[in-house]
């Protein structure tokens, strides 16, 4: 692997918040590089999600600026800057009116891709996340297992082959079993597509098995950027106290 | 017995006060739904009207359907004809449940679907129209079929103000004090009730996705 990379995202200085009264995020600087899976790691209300939509400009930074690909997202039209990035939540958020084939040919459709090719796309992408098209292209959401359903949000996700992926606890709501299966065909899948990545999670094992880079946030704001070993051995005491309280947590589960 | 001999006596006359009756309710929800879904949908997004239309439509509600019609008689061009104004009166009366409905109903859509909708570049309208309608769509038809239901009930009191229909049999026979009468105006306008219930019943059912 090559280590010049260029950098796909830029926080400036970016602060959000709702009102004058709560600040959800606060002076991030941040960037991620072309090719890297950057997790964002820290408990609930720590700022990760907000950080994440300020990405695709789901939400709209209220000091500061995000740049995508060198452009400040209020400069780019919203619509476009969407379509050009992969977008995985929890439980997926699959349109429980659509079936399989539909959900994941949304992108290309949205783009209006001709019918067979979107088919086409649909079937690859289905065969990537390892479901037979054959077998799931007429199925409905609620007729799939949250594992299914997760793989099927993430072809959705890829079916526009963006080069960038956002993911939001993608799986956060799988049994362990499932999720460790998962995460492994995630993280051969990323040694494949070389995509860029940022992913949320609060859980410390999956940011180590999964990310290049771990950025570990705490009350809005960033507490640093570590590779998995500098996290793991950090000396750095609110990265070790984070470490320490998850093992305290599963020190039982002996994982 | 003897009702029934009065109802073959005189079914073409019922024929004709029924078919009057469907197009007071059918003009009227059609008008209702016209109004009521763009209303219901704009209130999703501007939910600051929210309350004072919701408010709005509720006291329409809550005014006896016989005031009403009481109170668009001087209203200049819907009190030219009695059938123009039952059908505004009727109009009003089924609002409420139409954009009540169309407003929970997309209001309560699973808020992640809407996310992963808009976060993956749909258009406001895309989201709208290929999303929150179509899984909106059983409840608004429920509340469409509640306003269908309860503006055949209350069309009969349109025949007060002379705009015919079913009503017309029951304050005959109210006149009359002859129950054969009531029944004439009384059966078919139930029939109607339940039969329309159904079919929007079964509309319902038809384009509301499966759970």
């Amino acid at each position: 692997m090559t280590e010049a990379r260029e950098t796909v995202i830029e926080f400036r200085g970016v602060s959000y918040c709702v009102s004058n009264a709560q600040q959800l995020l606060s002076d991030l600087n941040l960037t991620v590089r072309c090719g890297e899976t950057l997790m964002l790691l820290g408990r609930s209300g720590s700022g990760k999600t907000t950080t994440l939509k300020l990405i695709n400009r789901m939400l709209e930074p209220s000091a500061g600026e995000v740049r995508v690909d060198g452009r400040s997202t209020l400069e780019w039209d919203a619509i476009r800057l969407r379509r050009g990035i992969g977008y995985v939540i929890q439980e997926a958020g699959l349109f429980p009116h659509f079936t399989v084939e539909r959900n994941v040919g949304l992108v290309p459709h949205l783009e209006g891709w001709p019918p067979e090719k979107i088919r086409a796309r649909v079937c690859e992408m289905l065969e990537l996340v390892g479901l037979p098209p054959e077998q799931f292209l007429s199925r409905r959401p609620h007729q799939l297992s949250g594992g299914q359903r997760q793989r099927v949000g993430v072809a959705r996700a890829l079916a526009g082959d963006p080069p960038l992926l956002l993911m939001d606890e993608p799986f956060g709501a799988l049994d362990p079993l499932t999720r460790a299966e998962i995460q492994g065909e995630f993280q051969a899948l990323q040694g494949r597509l070389k995509k860029t990545v940022v992913m949320v999670t609060h859980d410390l094992r999956e940011a180590l098995l999964l990310g290049t880079r771990i950025a570990l946030m705490e009350s809005g704001k960033l507490t640093g950027v570590f590779a998995p070993r500098e996290f793991e051995h950090a000396t750095d005491p609110r990265v070790a106290a984070y470490v320490r309280v998850f093992r305290a947590r599963d020190g039982q589960s002996n994982l | 017995m003897e009702t029934l001999n009065f109802f073959i006596k005189n079914q073409g006359q019922i024929l004709q006060l029924t078919l009057e009756h469907l197009w007071l309710v059918g003009t009227s929800m059609l008008l209702a739904m016209a109004i009521g879904l763009p209303v219901g949908i704009f209130l999703t997004r501007r939910q600051a009207f929210r309350k004072p239309v919701i408010g709005g439509v509720n006291i329409v509600q809550t005014i006896p359907s016989l005031a009403l019609f009481g109170f668009l008689l001087p209203v200049p061009w819907l009190g030219e004809r009695a059938d123009r104004l039952a059908i505004a009166a009727l109009t009003l009366y089924a609002l409420l449940p139409v954009v009540r409905n169309t407003f929970t109903g997309i209001v309560g859509v699973d808020p992640n679907v809407r996310e992963a909708a808009r976060g993956m570049g749909m258009t406001d309208r895309q989201v709208l129209f290929k999303v929150e309608l179509p899984l909106a769509m059983g409840v608004i038809l429920a509340g469409v079929r509640v306003a269908t239901v309860i503006s055949v009930g209350v069309a009969t009191i349109a025949a007060a103000i002379g705009a015919g229909g079913l009503g017309e049999f029951i304050f005959r026979g109210v006149a009359m004090v002859d129950n054969r009468v009531i029944l004439a105006g009384a059966i078919p306008a139930a029939a109607l009730a339940l039969l329309l219930d159904m079919l929007l019943g079964f509309l319902e059912r038809k384009l509301t996705y499966v759970q």
